[in-house]
């Protein structure tokens, strides 16, 4: 590991001051493990663990703001998460492990990065290691014409097929949530589809965050009444594992009629896949098997599978058809 | 058998550290500092008679030649200080610091930021009852409890712990005092290589108090952020199922 001078940073004021040249560590659990495999070389750390950013709070409008700091854990178990954002308690618990889940942050998994096997190597991007546009710009990706099971088949460039890894995230985006960043420039807040960049040709700009930017809160809306959500996620193993696809679903039913549909896709996209596609083949339909495939058939319209991972295509579509049977169950 | 170790492993205790400071050149054993810094934890005396022995310094002199010669671990560079009540170092950046562990006050100098929770447990204080599997917080081996939650302190710097309660298996049990899980692995045979045993049970320790659901499948998903590569699954699982019960 490269060395780095740490900082414990009181405020937010005094967080922001110290933030040139340096990462914002709260949790740990993504930037200490690329640390060590030399991905992130931070020269400095700004600890922001004693930042008043940790509480869960109902916001006048009936909305939640959730503060930077709180841990995945106890976002998880919340009972106002529980009762009425079910979406986004089940795919933190669907996440990580249980000691990775009382580490990590909201902030720190908005930030979570891929968990390509050619992005992890420590050599990548270097002469002689693999190619990797997002560790150094123009070095080539390995992994379009390398092992790529587990890679992205949405939203993908010749640059970069790296998938999103986050769960929370893909709720988030179903949620329709709002980031709260504070920086160099002041306040603003980032509408959470326009947070994660698409690769395009430059897979190293992963978000909208600008340097020195220090994420604040997550703002959930006003949970839609009469709705139920669902967030179902298909992996190798049961637990403990990343998704091979998942779907995260806001639907409410009148009459036997769609009248509200959000739906998110994960483990299939270069960042947290929110399909419209999907939404407008469900809006005003009945709900029934043949509409849900038809949702799905749209969502995966645009699929780009490459060598190992044509598979993902059809289990994304089945795993967004499950997801809506459970949903309007 | 202390004299003959001694003895036998003179040629490594001759190498002393290229640069030594003033905190090293006021010990008895300045020459034996990278030596010194993995003996287990005794007093002075001890150290000065040269009559500490266990399996561990064995084994780390066993391993020495290639440690002086290469990289050693982060947290293995200073020496320890005592365990001491009431008196907290002040952190200038990151060197000087106190950890509590299991109810006591351990003051660290010299500390490398870069030196995780678990490489200071371990190499600098010697609380060698946490292990280090993957070191990537993919196994949990190295599972611990931060102000009575567990995490893996492999993916935590130690300079960020100042103030934690911080709590390892040494804490939670000891021989001839075990914890009511400790007891129940040895009973249901919840191990055999043992390697990941102590992070198995600082998590099912810690799922006691955790608001999951009373099924085994539930104990499993709990359970699931510690690898067993022996398999001794169904007997951990056992064990935390008889404890949960004596308990509900």
């Amino acid at each position: 590991m490269e060395t780095f001078s740490y900082v414990k940073a009181p405020s937010i004021d005094k967080a922001l001051s110290a933030a040139n040249q340096a990462k914002f560590i709260a949790g740990g659990t993504t930037l200490v493990d690329l640390m060590k495999l030399r991905v992130e070389t931070p020269q400095t750390l700004v600890d922001i663990n004693l930042l008043p950013l940790d509480k869960i709070e109902k916001l006048p409008d009936g909305g939640l703001r959730i503060g930077a700091l709180v841990r995945n854990s106890d976002l998880a178990w919340n009972p106002e998460v529980q009762k009425s954002y079910a979406v986004l308690s089940q795919a933190l618990l669907s996440g990580a492990s249980p000691q990775l889940r009382n580490m990590a942050t909201t902030g720190g998994n908005l930030l979570q990065r891929t968990r390509c096997a050619y992005f992890r190597e420590p050599s990548a991007g270097t002469p002689g290691g693999y190619g990797c546009n997002k560790r150094t710009p123009g070095t080539g990706c390995a992994a379009v014409d390398g092992f790529n099971r587990t890679h992205a088949i949405l939203g993908t460039s010749d640059q970069c097929i790296a998938t999103h890894p986050s769960d929370m995230c893909v709720a988030m985006a179903a949620l329709e949530a709002v980031i709260h960043v504070e920086g160099p420039k002041g306040k603003r807040s980032i509408p959470f589809t326009d947070f994660h960049k698409l690769p395009g040709d430059t897979p190293n700009i992963e978000n909208a965050l600008e340097p020195g930017d220090l994420i604040t809160y997550v703002d959930l809306p006003k949970p839609i009444a009469g709705s139920h959500s669902v967030y179902l996620k298909l992996r190798d193993r049961a637990s403990y594992e990343f998704a091979l696809a998942s779907a995260a679903v806001v639907v409410r039913v009148e009459g036997g009629h769609i009248r509200y549909a959000r739906v998110a896709m994960g483990g299939v996209g270069t960042k947290p896949w929110r399909s419209h596609e999907a939404e407008a083949a469900l809006m005003g339909k009945s709900a029934n098997a043949t509409v849900f495939r038809a949702a799905a058939e749209a969502a995966l319209a645009k699929a780009k599978p490459h060598k190992d991972n044509a598979f993902k295509v059809e289990l994304a579509k089945r795993c967004l058809v499950r997801s809506l049977k459970l949903a309007t169950a | 058998m202390a004299d003959s170790f001694d003895v036998r492993f003179k040629h490594l205790r001759s190498h002393s550290p290229s640069k030594p400071n003033d905190e090293v050149a006021n010990c008895d054993q300045a020459a034996d500092r990278q030596f010194l810094d993995l003996e287990p934890l005794t007093g002075p005396e001890e150290h000065r008679k040269g009559s500490s022995f266990s399996r561990r310094s064995f084994l780390s002199g066993l391993g020495a030649t290639s440690l002086l010669a290469g990289a050693a671990p982060l947290a293995a560079a200073a020496p320890v200080i005592e365990p001491e009540t009431g008196e907290t170092a002040a952190v200038d950046g990151a060197s000087d610091l106190t950890l509590r562990i299991n109810g006591k006050d351990y003051r660290l100098r010299d500390l490398d930021p870069r030196a995780t929770l678990l490489d200071t447990l371990r190499e600098r204080l010697h609380l060698t009852g946490t292990k280090k599997g993957c070191d990537h917080g993919q196994c949990g081996a190295c599972t611990v409890h931060v102000n009575g939650r567990r995490v893996n302190s492999c993916l935590s710097f130690a300079v960020m712990h100042e103030g934690d309660e911080i709590t390892t298996i040494e804490g939670i049990g000891q021989p001839g005092n075990l914890h009511a899980m400790q007891a129940a692995f040895v009973e249901h045979d919840g191990y055999q290589c043992g390697y990941c045993t102590s992070g198995q049970i600082m998590s099912a320790v810690a799922l006691l108090k955790e608001p999951i659901g009373p099924a085994d499948e539930d104990i499993k998903h709990a359970m699931s952020g510690n690898i067993c590569r022996c398999g001794a699954y169904t007997n951990i699982v056992a064990a935390v199922r008889q404890v949960r019960q004596s308990r509900a």
